[in-house]
């Protein structure tokens, strides 16, 4: 599998390499040999002494009300220390990311399959799980609020929150609502100017981050009142502030770190198990464990909002696009969520990495009775871009064109404005990441004579040995923004210690930063290597004796919390300068960190860290807060609301066997700018997940859900791809540094998610000639049988 | 709950007669799952795995006894040559660790529609037989025609336990296809396993996961076989015509009667079986023309 990196122009920051270890250098993670064996502790693997064991009665019911929870039977049961239902709460009821519109336990009513309604504790998982079966709840079965339609008709169908208890910025059960007008809009006199329009419906499934490691954590009382929570999670501070006031305590009375995680893609942003196996530990005294088996695990976390959008597009007999008309209904659940967050990305990047003069928009998030949606990889853009590209590849069919000219014509670059007003002010190559991709030498065609079923549609299941196979090539591009965006201040902090351990200069970096798989506390040794001129670095576990790192999501922990470090260490490497001028009164300016060294860069080694440091330790912390932006404004969508923007193109090509409609992805090809790649192993890593969970939503991943009720809660059903249908993902990485960010970097994460998807559908469609206006796409759909 | 480890064939009569409502596990592919999913709370469990006949198989008058326990793997390492369907439905199983654990006898305990090993064993003829044996009545030899019963159901007692299966060496082409929406590691949308037997001049068909059980495709199978006999095509090897070819398949497909579920819609279903009743015609029969003709 070949990788390139393009060299941009040089970069912002002249980076010292002088350990290789250091960024830039791609030293293996800790974790990854011992993940690999079996033997890294995920959060599922806490154990304490006297610990018991916490489980959670589910509703069967999208919709109920509750009429009443015996819990008599249950709690009768030896080995049961607690059963616990909403009126067991000390403090507040409810909870949530943005909006606190959850409840920690059902309140006389329930909203989606799968919510919490009583919990219990007891000193063995059997006896939990019978204490719960015990627990008797008499419902009364409603009607469950689903449908665009129904839920758009709260007179006749009901509301999710009734008016009374709305908590969120829209009404009825609309969650949230975004419009954006940019140019002249979408008027007729606008729709006159285009000499062609091409239009569609599309819709996209749910999509579950699908992680392996179950939610999972342990809560042990502490004697000062308060509680130490051990979790797998995204962001320890925000978890905290959600939890604490639920157990009516003040937030520095709950500490949390960081447990094993065993993966997250915006899964873990909302809590799980927190709130419920603290409550637990709070009355009962003793720590208690809660892990969640696999099928609870698809009730205990959101998903993707599933969408449905119609767009229309107009072009000059060109190519050049006149105007763009969308409307994106996301589908965000019973609970808000990150609805808002997935709303305002929608809107603002759902028309795509093109220059269009006139544009128009309107994005929304439902409350219905579905499962909850909230945050997974890419969100928001990942919906949208299934919409534009499929667009764009209309309107080259109908022009005549190109689809990669197409888009080209009309690509953004460094300079162009936004629809929301917002000027692109870092490097934007859209087209030229077009052209890498478009320029790989393309995979050999298929060698009928020499068939290795594993390479067919079907593989190992053997349905065709060349018959039906046609394949087909297909292009897209993506925009995705790093950081949270519309006026959000996700400041990241880090902690730098320098001092001599065992006659050896040594760094310590302390952060709050959730290792989700990422690769973060690799890059924040390689920055302190880098900044401090030393080899040896440990990385403190995560938790909250340091202030707050923001979300591992929104591809900006590198960006934001990696920038954190970088100025800890810069302020522990000024402060240690600093104490050899007073010391041995230096007057050079050009004294920098290198090999366990202070040296003067024309001058040579002035003196050891070793020795200019004795037994002393510099120990410093620092914040990092990127540049404001705004909110958009809620009628024109107008704003400067993202920190930066990420690109990635994509060339897919498919072989499809017509006849069964089963699809093999050959290869997928990635070309992203990532800046500065600060550990390229890493990047690369991250690209061909990202481009491995877009094959996943483009052909297989979906739960499925009839009525309010989810059909699939499991991994026997839930189809995340194998070996066997990841393709050779060969990946180019652009190095054009942005100004704005720490070493020029950009967050990497997400873009691939959001633009690979329909580079595969788009093949797909290639090598059918089905228009394919749904994803995922199953056999169903290539065969007729639907 | 009891945990019962018998080291013979005997004991584990015994002790399945003194728990009759002890689960058997072998490679625990299913069981264990089952048991983390709370579908079942058996009082006991049988475990099979120290009696070492179950991991056996040898070959007598041209019967292949294929031990309940012997796994996935091992059955297309050692087996392809005379069991070639059963192989190939072999190889489409789960990932290789359960290839590694999983094997036969656990597939027909559990009797899943989806179960792959089922269209392989039917399509290799009427004479397969499921050995099982009780404390009380001693062994009995069940057709492979009579043991699927219903929707995870066989025509076991709840004493006996499952010894071999009595499967003859292939004496003509065999082949199994199965849909996934996947390219591994999924469980059947539909499968088919087909097998031609020039010796007594009939074909096999097993159709998987498109009915309450695995199935035969009866009047496909009789089609076939008739228009086989009639043209001398055993003997001649010709080509059978894409008319046949396309009749046959629309017969297995209308041996099916599948649902709609969360894996494929019933229609779909019905439209795969066709395609894959004809492509593993097409490939048996190429196979089976080119021994012809190299034989004369
Ligand atoms: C990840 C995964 C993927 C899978 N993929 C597939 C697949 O692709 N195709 C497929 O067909 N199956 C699949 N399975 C299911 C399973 O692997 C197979 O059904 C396998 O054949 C079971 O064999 P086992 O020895 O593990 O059975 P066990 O789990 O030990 O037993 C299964 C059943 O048979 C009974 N049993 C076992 N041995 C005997 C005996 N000697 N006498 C009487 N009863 C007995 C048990 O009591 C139980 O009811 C999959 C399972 C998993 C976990």
């Amino acid at each position: 599998m070949s990788t390139r990196t393009i060299q941009g122009q040089k970069n912002l920051q002249d980076i010292n390499q002088a350990s290789k270890d250091g960024i830039g250098g791609s030293p293996l993670r800790p974790d990854g040999t011992l993940k690999v064996k079996g033997e890294f502790a995920y959060s599922s693997d806490l154990w304490h002494e006297d610990m018991l064991w916490g489980m959670a009665l589910r509703s069967p019911h999208p919709r109920a009300n509750i009429l009443s929870v015996d819990i008599s039977e249950a709690v009768k049961l030896p080995g049961v220390y607690a059963v616990l239902t909403h009126d067991d709460i000390p403090g507040s009821k409810f909870y949530g990311l943005e909006i606190q519109d959850q409840p920690a336990l059902a309140i006389d009513k329930v909203r989606y399959h799968g919510e919490a309604i009583a919990i219990v504790a007891a000193d063995h998982p059997e006896t939990a799980r019978r204490a719960v079966k015990k627990i008797k709840v008499e419902y009364e079965v409603l009607t469950p609020i689903v449908t665009e339609e129904q839920c758009l008709d709260p007179e006749t169908y009901g509301y999710v929150h009734e008016p009374h208890e709305f908590k969120s910025h829209g009404h009825g059960n609309i969650c949230h609502s975004q419009k954006l007008v940019h140019g002249g809009g979408v008027t007729d006199e606008i729709r006159a100017l285009a000499d062609v329009v091409v239009s569609g419906h599309y819709e996209v499934g749910m999509q579950d981050q699908a992680f392996l490691g179950p939610e999972s954590g342990l809560a042990v009382p502490a004697e000062d009142g308060g509680m130490d929570l051990y979790v797998a999670t995204q962001w320890l501070h925000v978890d905290r502030q959600q939890v604490a006031p639920v157990l009516g305590i003040p937030e520095e009375k709950l500490r949390l770190t960081l447990a094993g995680v065993g993966g997250a893609f915006g899964g873990r942003e909302d809590l799980s198990m927190q709130i419920h196996a603290c409550l637990l530990a709070q009355r009962t005294g003793k720590p208690v464990k809660i892990v969640y088996a696999r099928d609870e695990s698809f009730f205990g976390h959101v998903h993707r909002h599933p969408a449905k959008m119609y767009y229309e597009h107009g072009a000059t007999r060109d190519g050049k696009l006149v105007y763009a008309d969308a409307r994106i209904v996301l589908d965000g659940g019973a609970y808000a969520s990150a609805s808002p967050a997935v709303v305002g990305n929608a809107a603002s990047l759902g028309h795509g990495p093109y220059n269009i003069p006139n544009v128009r928009m309107e994005a929304i998030a439902l409350y219905s009775n579905n499962p909850s949606c909230g945050a997974m990889r890419g969100f928001g853009a990942v919906q949208a871009c299934f919409g534009y590209e499929t667009q764009m590849d209309k309107l080259a069919a109908e022009l005549g064109m190109d689809p990669v000219e197409l888009r080209q014509l009309n690509a953004m670059s460094e300079g162009d404005p936004m629809p929301t007003g917002q000027v692109i002010d870092s490097p934007a190559p859209v087209a030229q990441l077009l052209q890498i991709v478009k320029d790989r030498p393309l995979p050999p065609p298929l060698d009928l004579d020499n068939l290795d079923v594993r390479t067919l549609p079907g593989a190992l299941s053997n349905t065709s040995h060349g018959e039906g196979i046609v394949r087909g090539v297909g292009y897209s591009v993506g925009i995705k923004n790093v950081g949270f965006s519309e006026g959000f201040d996700d400041y990241s902090t880090a902690r730098v210690r320098l001092e001599v351990i065992g006659g050896e200069p040594v760094a310590m970096v302390h952060t709050a930063m959730a290792e989700v798989g990422q690769g973060g506390i690799t890059v924040h040794a390689q920055i302190a290597r880098t900044e401090l001129g030393v080899e040896q670095v440990t990385i403190h576990p995560a938790n909250t004796e340091v202030g707050s790192a923001g979300s591992t999501s929104a591809s900006r922990q590198t960006y934001m919390t990696g920038g954190a470090v970088k100025y800890a260490a810069e302020a522990v490497k000024a402060a240690l300068i600093e104490k050899g001028r007073r010391r041995y009164g230096w007057t050079q300016t050009d004294i920098i960190l290198l090999g366990g060294k202070v040296i003067s860069e024309a001058g040579g080694p002035l003196v050891s860290i070793v020795d200019l440091l004795g037994d002393e330790a510099i120990d410093l912390t620092r914040e990092h807060h990127h540049r404001p932006t705004v909110p958009f404004d809620k009628e024109t969508g107008q704003g400067f609301g993202h920190v930066q923007y990420t690109f990635c193109a994509n060339r897919a090509v498919v072989d499809v066997d017509i006849e069964l409609g089963l699809v093999k992805v050959v290869e997928l090809t990635a070309a992203q700018d990532v800046g500065k790649a600060l550990n390229p192993l890493s990047v690369i890593g991250q690209i061909q997940g990202g481009c491995t969970q877009a094959l996943g939503l483009a052909v297989m991943e979906e739960i499925i859900v009839k009525d309010g009720k989810v059909r699939n809660a499991s991994f026997t059903d839930y189809l995340i791809p194998t070996i066997l249908d990841v393709p050779p993902i060969p990946v180019d990485m652009l190095e054009l540094p942005d100004p704005h960010a720490p070493y020029g970097l950009r967050g990497v994460g997400e873009a691939p998610t959001v633009s690979a998807t329909p580079s595969i559908v788009a093949a797909i469609r290639q090598a059918t000639g089905i228009a394919l206006n749904r994803i995922p796409v199953r056999p169903e759909h290539l065969t007729g049988t639907l | 709950m009891e945990f019962l480890r018998p080291a013979t064939w005997d004991e584990a009569l015994a002790a399945k007669a003194e728990y009759p409502t002890a689960l058997p596990i072998s490679g625990g592919t299913d069981v264990m799952v089952e048991m983390n999913f709370d579908v079942h709370r058996p009082s006991a469990i049988l475990d099979l795995n120290r009696i070492t006949e179950l991991s056996e198989w040898q070959i007598a008058d041209d019967v292949v006894q294929l031990g309940a326990s012997v796994p996935y793997t091992r059955i297309i390492n050692e087996l392809s040559g005379p069991l070639p369907g059963l192989a190939l439905a072999a190889h489409t199983v789960g990932s290789p660790q359960i290839r590694n654990r999983g094997g036969v006898g656990g597939n027909l305990g559990g009797a899943s529609p989806a179960g792959d090993a089922h269209p392989a064993l039917l399509a290799a003829g009427r004479d397969v037989f499921v050995e099982v044996a009780s404390q009380a009545r001693g062994t009995r030899l069940i057709a492979i025609d009579d043991f699927y019963v219903g929707v995870k159901r066989n025509s076991m007692e709840k004493d006996e336990l499952i010894r071999r299966v009595h499967i003859p060496v292939a004496d003509g082409p065999q082949q199994f296809s199965k849909i996934g929406t996947r390219n591994a590691m999924v469980i059947a949308v539909c499968a088919f396993g087909f097998a031609l037997h020039p010796k007594n001049g009939t074909v096999g068909t097993g159709i998987g996961s498109a009915a309450p059980t695995p199935r035969r495709a009866v009047e496909a199978e009789e089609y076939l076989a008739g228009v086989l006999a009639e043209r001398g095509l055993w003997q001649s090897g010709d080509l059978l015509g894409t008319e046949v070819i396309q009749r046959f398949g629309e017969l297995v497909k209308a041996a099916a009667s599948p649902i709609d579920d969360v894996r494929g819609t019933a229609e779909y279903r019905r439209h795969s079986l066709a395609v894959m009743a004809r492509r593993t015609l097409t490939w048996t029969w190429n196979d089976y023309s080119k021994q012809i003709r190299s034989a004369a």
